[in-house]
């Protein structure tokens, strides 16, 4: 047990070191910093401007009004740049896998995972983080939700889970690079399209779609339910936590990943 | 000490024609091709000597690198470097050896080399005092001074090799691998960087297994030479061995390729 | 004209060799539609009066627009060219004696239709099979299927114009890659791939639809479905071929300049 703590410890500690030097990294290009954060901004904005627009012709979907809508679509987008700015370098693994980058991280005297978080934190999704926030002060404001502990206990779980489940999947998509650099783009569906369509309550895109994500990839876990919870629709104390069950979808990721590795070990590709 | 004992390794590759015929046709029915990258390699490496391993452009060397620094799991055979077998437990074979990939780099592009160096020292926890000795010695024995102040990416090639293989040895591996550590060096790097394997190797008796095109590498740092052609083994003997009399080295090498038709 | 047709020949064998990155290509694609479909069913469930367009004439939008993606993607732009003007390889391109426009429109041109041929049968064959009003109903009738398959070229030789002129302010500013991230979100709104220009406001819809951005994806996807008059058609058509003239007629101006800022200050 203590072998274990000792090694969190010193991991939390190589982390933070590796983020240290990723940061005076990017500072060299601040110029390019800037580009990229205000173009991250931009890919989101726009999705922001679709739901905007469909407001101004539609009063409400599902039941859900314009700022209850906001209030999901910030907290999604919150744990997806979570996600993103520190699995970033799962996102990024299939140039890893192409360039024999991933056998320097194999003669390391560390573990894989470690090492490729390492090796990329991505702060340029600073520009959609800010443009989460201010959705959701928007959405807090407009919503008339009447904020007491637990419903600011299931925003924090929501935060927690949903960067797991989207951390799992970028560890899922980096697992499948060891097997085929082709067909990744099939991935996009669910960590780009997550972002994109998560922009709407999961209920809204019809029941075997909410099964799927309630079972499969646990997306509702971490979006649908909990906002019925802070909306009131549902009052049952469980849907607090809910959210950090989701984080069971790390478990197959883990499995995947290192299945992966054992065959990259066996076929070198 | 290495030992490879009769080590077997294959790749299945997808094989694609050229034409647009056969791509259409490949689109529905692929067809594979098995390539035998090793077949029955067998050495024996002893602790402090350096050997040259030789041979063209996909005979095999850089699967028996990743075999021998654990990268690689091999389909059969025994592996054992310094008793152990490499691909079985990772993170403590790997602590002991140092490995410099020639084609890539291992230092962070844009902060100063030293700052690559720090991560490193955490990476292998490798304590202060040690550190502070060896980031010592290595500077001095490779002429870092001021270089490591320096981003990697404003640093010459020869330079950055340099920093690299100093990176590779902070943690005093017993054994280093180098996969054509020469690669695109000018002139006085090159000899600044064989100089520097030889005195490493005098003063702390690494065992030194190295690949290269540069057959002057080969005359310069390695005893002993094992060439290897189509995955397998076809000769391993002493540099005089196959010189045979006064000829030129690079010509030497060309006339065994030519004789075992590799 | 050979020349071009056989670097279309290359690209597509090259896509047909990546099978793998073809088939889930189409697949991400087909479930991209299907999202956006089932986003646009709840909204229509809400409130089908606010709806502008049919149920089954919206279906066969999204799925023409998945079908065709390649079409009309502006972020789908060549990156050897953007490297060869940063890195200035471009100079040797423009010692040559062939007009640099002409051959990289071709380029382009070669590259959508070749990724769009490979990828939108598949999807469209799919999309038949959906029941009403969720699948791709068949054309309003044959003169509208015509037209579709008209306005669908002029669309991509506006879209690919449009590609041109980015790259050639590419040689005037510092930074292309802030550039191509500008101009193409801002003509993904524009051009009614985020929401299509019939959902917006009627007024900035009226606005949109005069710009060359609507030239591009809006005119035929919604011509297919018939949810155009005979007038709006037809202006529709005009505007596309004046866009296209005019966006072509700039691109050259400033190709023009382009060689000229090349040559003065030698690449």
């Amino acid at each position: 047990m203590r072998k274990y703590v000792r090694r969190i410890k010193y991991n939390r500690k190589l982390y933070k070191h590796y983020v240290s030097i990723n940061f005076r990294s990017m500072m060299q290009y601040k110029t390019s910093f800037l580009l990229s954060s205000v173009g991250q901004f931009l890919v989101s904005f726009n999705v922001f401007l679709g739901v905007f627009f469909m407001f101004r012709r539609f009063s409400k979907v599902e039941g859900f009004t314009y700022s209850e809508v906001l209030l999901c679509f910030s907290i999604v987008l919150m744990e997806f740049s979570l996600a993103e700015m520190a699995a970033r370098g799962f996102d990024g693994f299939a140039g890893m896998v192409r360039t024999g980058e991933f056998d320097r991280v194999l003669v390391r005297p560390q573990g894989e995972i470690i090492q490729v978080l390492g090796s990329k934190f991505e702060l340029t999704r600073i520009g959609r983080m800010l443009q989460a926030v201010v959705m959701f002060c928007y959405g807090v404001v407009k919503s008339q939700v009447v904020w007491d502990f637990p419903k600011v206990l299931t925003v924090i779980f929501m935060l927690i889970g949903g960067t797991a489940v989207f951390c799992g999947l970028f560890l899922i998509y980096a697992a499948l690079c060891f097997f085929t650099l082709d067909g990744l783009e099939f991935m996009n569906v669910f960590t780009d399209g997550a972002r994109e369509f998560g922009k709407y309550p999961a209920g809204v895109y019809g029941e075997k779609i909410l099964l799927f994500a309630t079972f499969f990839v646990p997306y509702a876990l971490v979006q649908y339910y909990p906002l019925l919870y802070i909306l009131e629709r549902r009052t049952s104390i469980g849907y607090v936590v809910l959210p950090l069950a989701a984080c069971w979808f790390l478990a197959p990721a883990l499995g995947l990943w290192k299945f992966g590795v054992r065959h990259y070990k066996s076929s070198g590709s | 000490m290495i030992t490879m004992k009769h080590v077997h390794k294959s790749y299945r590759i997808a094989k694609r024609n050229a034409g647009f015929g056969e791509a259409w046709k490949s689109f529905f029915h692929r067809k594979y091709e098995t390539i035998h990258a090793l077949n029955d390699v067998s050495f024996t490496i002893r602790d402090g000597e350096m050997v040259g391993y030789i041979g063209p452009n996909g005979a095999g060397k850089s699967s028996t690198i990743k075999i021998l620094s654990g990268i690689l799991t091999p389909d059969d055979g025994t592996v054992l470097v310094d008793g152990k077998v490499p691909y079985k437990n990772r993170i403590e074979h790997v602590s002991r050896i140092g490995v410099v990939f020639g084609q890539r780099s291992q230092l962070w592009w844009d902060v100063p080399v030293i700052d690559s160096f720090e991560l490193l020292k955490d990476i292998y926890r490798i304590p202060d005092s040690q550190y502070k000795e060896n980031l010592e010695e290595l500077t001095e024995l490779l002429n870092l001074g001021e270089l490591v102040r320096s981003p990697a990416r404003q640093l010459s090639l020869g330079q950055r090799m340099r920093c690299e293989i100093a990176a590779s040895l902070l943690h005093q591996p017993r054994i280093l691998f180098l996969d054509e550590p020469t690669i695109g060096l000018d002139a006085v790097s090159k000899l600044a960087v064989r100089d520097f394997i030889l005195k490493q190797n005098k003063i702390h008796g690494t065992t030194v297994l190295l690949t290269t095109h540069d057959m002057q590498d080969i005359e310069a740092l390695a005893s002993r030479i094992i060439l290897i052609g189509k995955g397998r083994i076809l000769m391993d003997g002493g540099l005089e061995d196959i010189k045979k009399g006064n000829r030129d080295i690079d010509e030497t090498v060309a006339e065994l390729y030519r004789s075992y038709d590799i | 004209m050979k020349k071009y047709i056989s670097f279309f020949r290359l690209r597509f064998s090259m896509g047909l060799q990546y099978r793998t990155a073809a088939l889930a290509g189409i697949a991400t694609q087909f479930f991209w539609g299907f999202m956006e479909l089932m986003m646009f069913r709840a909204f229509y469930q809400a409130d089908s009066a606010a709806f502008p367009m049919s149920m089954s004439a919206t279906a066969s939008y999204v799925w023409l627009q998945q079908a065709f993606l390649a079409f009309f993607a502006v972020w789908m732009m060549d990156n050897e060219i953007f490297d060869s003007i940063v890195n200035g390889n471009i100079a040797y391109e423009l010692c040559r004696p062939v007009s640099i426009y002409t051959m990289w429109f071709a380029r382009n041109i070669a590259n959508r239709l070749s990724r769009a041929v490979l990828r939108c049968f598949p999807i469209l064959a799919v999309a038949a099979l959906i029941p009403h009003p969720y699948g791709i109903g068949a054309p309003a009738d044959a003169g509208h299927f015509v037209l579709f398959l008209i306005t669908l070229i002029l669309g991509l030789a506006v879209t690919v114009s449009f590609c041109m002129l980015v790259y050639m302010l590419a040689f005037f500013t510092i930074s292309p890659q802030g550039l191509r991230i500008l101009f193409t979100s801002a003509v993904e709104f524009l051009a009614g791939a985020i929401v299509p220009i019939p959902f917006l406001p009627d007024k900035i819809g009226r606005v949109l639809e005069l710009l060359p951005f609507a030239s591009m994806q809006n005119v035929a996807l919604r011509i297919y479905s018939g949810s155009m008059d005979t007038d709006a058609m037809r202006q529709a058509v005009l505007l596309q071929v004046f866009w296209l003239a005019a966006v072509t007629a700039a691109g050259r101006l400033l190709c023009k300049a382009a060689e000229r800022q090349v040559t003065v200050q030698g690449g």
